[in-house]
C-alpha cells in the first residue's frame, strides 16, 4: 500500500511532500526522541510522532522512512515544510493519538 | 584510493541546518551507487556527529574521503572537549540543555549510536581545545 492510500484509509491529510505519497509502506515506527529513531527506525516505515520540526524531516530522510504521520495534531513547523516539500517526504496529519495511529496503521502492513 | 573528497562547514547553534552535510553525503553516494545499507549508517552517524557539534561545540567542519572500499569521515572542533570519553560512550548519559531536549535531541545517544554504525571510530579530545572525531563506514559490511 502507498503512503496516498494509506491517508485515504485513515482519514488523514497531507501538511506536506505530497509528491511522495507513491511510496510503498513497509512497517511502522513510533517515537519522539530523533537520536532514538535515527537509530530503530527502518526503510520504509510509517513513523508516528508529535515532532514537527525540520530535524524531524532530516532523521525521515536519513532514515529512509516512507512518511512521518504527525499524532494528536500536532504543528508542523513553515522551515520543516519546506524541507519535506524539497525531499519528497509525505508529512501526514492525524488528530489520534500515537497508539491509535500505530493500530490502525497495523492493519495495511503487508 | 579516495574517488571523492568533501568539505562542509557545520554551523554554530543553527539546529535548522544541521544535517545539511550528511544529507550532502548521502546524495552523493546514491549517485555513486554506494551499498544503501552502508549509505544509511554513513548518514545516521555522520547526523549525530553534526548535531553534537552544533549542541556541544558552536560548530566545526566536516572532511569526508569517499573511496569504493571506505568512506571516512572526519569532524573536527572547537568546542569544550569531552571531559569523560567513557561516560559520554554510555547511551542514556547527556549533558545537553533541556532546549535541546525539547527538540528531540539529548537523549545520550549521539556518540553511542556513532559508535554502533561505525565500523571504525577514534576520538581525540582535549577539554579546552576540542575534539575530533574520525570514523570509518566499510562498503558493503
Amino acid at each position: 500500500m502507498t503512503v496516498k492510500e494509506l491517508a485515504e484509509k485513515l482519514g488523514m491529510t497531507f501538511l506536506a511532500g505530497e509528491s511522495g505519497g507513491d511510496r510503498e509502506i513497509e512497517g511502522c515506527y513510533v517515537g519522539d526522541l530523533l537520536s532514538w529513531v535515527m537509530a530503530r527506525a527502518e526503510s520504509g516505515d510509517v513513523w508516528i510522532t508529535v515532532m514537527g520540526n525540520v530535524n524531524a524531516i532530516a532523521v525521515a530522510s536519513l532514515t529512509d522512512s516512507a512518511c512521518i504521520v504527525l499524532a494528536e495534531s500536532a504543528g508542523l513547523d513553515q522551515d520543516a515544510k519546506e524541507r519535506a516539500d524539497q525531499q519528497e517526504i509525505p508529512v501526514l496529519a492525524t488528530e489520534k493519538d500515537s497508539f491509535a495511529t500505530a493500530v490502525a496503521v497495523a492493519g495495511y502492513l503487508p | 584510493m579516495s574517488m571523492l573528497s568533501l568539505k562542509y562547514v557545520v554551523p554554530g547553534d543553527d539546529f535548522t541546518r544541521a544535517g545539511e552535510a550528511s544529507s550532502d553525503v548521502k546524495h552523493k553516494l546514491k549517485q555513486l551507487g554506494y551499498d544503501s545499507k552502508a549509505i544509511r549508517r554513513v548518514a545516521i552517524a555522520m547526523y549525530e556527529g553534526e548535531i553534537n557539534m552544533v549542541i556541544h561545540a558552536g560548530g566545526g567542519e566536516a572532511f569526508v574521503e569517499i573511496s569504493p572500499e571506505e568512506v571516512e569521515i572526519q569532524l573536527v572542533d572547537h568546542g569544550p572537549g569531552i571531559p569523560d570519553v567513557e561516560k559520554a560512550m554510555q547511551a542514556g548519559y547527556s549533558t545537553a540543555p533541556d532546549n535541546v531536549r525539547s527538540l528531540g535531541f539529548g537523549a545520550g545517544m549521539g556518540l553511542p549510536n556513532i559508535k554502533k554504525y561505525t565500523d571504525e571510530l577514534k576520538i581525540d579530545t582535549e577539554v579546552g581545545k576540542g575534539t575530533t572525531l574520525t570514523m570509518k563506514v566499510f562498503a558493503g559490511h
